[in-house]
């Protein structure tokens, strides 16, 4: 085969490189020349992301109101049935925009969390084994490095890199990420980390915790994550009271494959909400609960003091 | 590598990893996300040959790699793909005869780069290649990949050929 030598330097070369590039950046970690060298394709790559994310979203729109269209006899007919329809996918399009920054201001304001509101604009992809997403905003948003990151529905994930304009987020359901959790309505602690396409995993650090079904997680507070997020639902309860941990699944109220619009929270809040942010249960309780009863006080809690601002 | 096949190489690179992080990994699609960079290395590589495949393949790699929201080690994909292109390019003269060799290379080299990739994580104690990660990703992966090949890597092969009409590879004595 012509030019096998050249072929095998070629390929040494660059397999010492992909070496070379790996070693550096797991020695560098966050602060090596490879995190500044991902820094800057991220700073050139961003602004062509939302450029693609701003005109694809509302064209796909488009074309799926188009579809529906008829053909009418005359003319003005046609056309205006053309325009008609495309006003009204787009204010439908609008409006759920518009409800989805609703329940994301709502969230917010529950728990008093000054939030930088952003898009997703791109999403890793899923042969990465990584879960994480681009946003729209960044430093000169304000953005910082671990921030909290959520919607409407509850916890997304925190900030994982930061360039001028977007910021990498690393999603809850990463099978690396994992935050300090606390069952609602009582005072357990626990930790809740991804486990990728599968539930999130909550361990409980008190054995004798009675955990059941049903039961809601919500953020513990800490340095880098911000009390009172809503996390998720517990399904299903491994192991017996008495081994050292236990162990249950969890599903997140956020719905990740779906990720539009999102709030960095940028401070964190005066007090503690505690469970304010979770919605009031349905009345029809599955099973009853000897522990924990969830009856979130939207107007506060007992022991937060007045706000001061 | 003349200026021509690096402009090509880099305008094709350049868009495929846009449009698979802004909308394919957007899409509902179970399991993997179609990877259009690996079609574009494989359509480049098919008509320049290996070496050409190397060096594509290690750009559409590192590119992976860098551009958000990518969060693993640098280089990985960059030499899964570097190897690729350079399985894809020995196959450059052998593409002209057959129709469906696009196809075959395609499905061998999705599964073969996502295996690579997962095993290169494995060995570097990335926490989130797990067995059942790989076996949910891979079925998907090939799928997918083999689908989008007679709409992408047709489209290349031709860009790439007429960049250079006459590959001089082919003139040289055997």
């Amino acid at each position: 085969m012509r030019d096998t030598r050249r072929t095998r330097i070629v390929l040494v070369v660059l397999l010492v490189l992909s070496f070379t590039l790996i070693t550096l950046d797991m020695r560098g970690g966050d602060s090596g020349p490879v995190a500044s060298l991902r820094s800057f394709v991220g700073s050139v790559f961003g602004p062509v992301q939302r450029a693609v994310s701003a005109v694809v979203t509302p064209v796909g729109e488009f074309f799926s109101g188009l579809g529906e269209d008829e053909r009418a006899r005359l003319e003005e007919l046609e056309r205006e049935n053309a325009d008609l329809r495309l006003q009204l996918r787009s204010s439908e399009y609008a409006q759920s925009r518009a409800e989805e920054l609703d329940k994301l201001l709502r969230t917010a304001g529950l728990g008093q969390y000054p939030i930088v509101p952003a898009r997703v604009i791109a999403l890793g992809p899923a042969q990465g084994f990584a879960w994480t997403a681009t946003i729209d905003a960044g430093t000169r948003d304000g953005i910082a490095l671990s921030q909290t990151v959520i919607n409407g529905d509850g916890l997304v994930g925190r900030v994982k890199t930061v360039t001028a304009s977007t910021a990498t987020v690393l999603l809850a359901i990463d099978p690396t990420f994992s935050v300090g959790a606390r069952l609602a309505g009582t005072l357990e602690l626990g930790i809740a980390s991804g486990q990728g396409q599968d539930p999130m995993e909550l361990q409980v650090l008190d054995p004798q915790s009675p955990l059941a079904a049903g039961d809601r997680a919500v953020t513990r507070a800490s340095e880098t994550f911000v009390p009172g997020v809503p996390i998720g639902e517990v399904v299903t309860v491994q192991g017996t009271p008495g081994s050292l941990v236990r162990i249950a699944t969890l599903d997140p109220f956020v719905a990740f494959t779906a990720l539009d619009l999102v709030g960095v929270v940028v401070e964190q809040p005066r007090t503690d909400p505690r469970d304010a942010v979770l919605p009031p249960r349905p009345s029809a309780s599955p099973s009853p609960s000897p522990s924990a009863t969830p009856g979130p006080t939207p107007s506060g809690t007992p022991s937060a003091s007045p706000s001061g601002g | 590598m003349t200026f021509g096949r690096v402009l090509l190489a880099t305008v094709l690179l350049g868009t495929a990893v846009v449009l698979q992080t802004v909308v394919l990994s957007r899409l509902p699609l179970p399991g993997a996300t179609p990877d259009l960079v690996l079609l574009v290395v494989v359509g480049l590589a098919l008509v320049q040959g290996p070496v050409s495949g190397l060096l594509t393949g290690f750009a559409g790699g590192l590119l992976l790699d860098l551009v958000p929201p990518a969060d693993g080690a640098v280089g990985r994909w960059a030499l899964v793909l570097c190897l690729a292109g350079l399985v894809a390019g020995r196959y450059a003269d052998a593409v002209e005869r057959s129709t469906i060799l696009p196809l075959v290379v395609v499905a061998g080299l999705a599964a073969g780069s996502l295996l690579l990739y997962a095993g290169l994580g494995w060995l570097l104690g990335d926490p989130r290649v797990t067995l059942a990660a790989v076996a949910r990703t891979l079925p998907t992966a090939v799928l997918y990949d083999v689908l989008l090949t007679p709409f992408v890597v047709p489209a290349v092969m031709a860009l790439a050929r007429r960049v250079e009409p006459e590959p001089a590879w082919h003139r040289l004595p055997r």
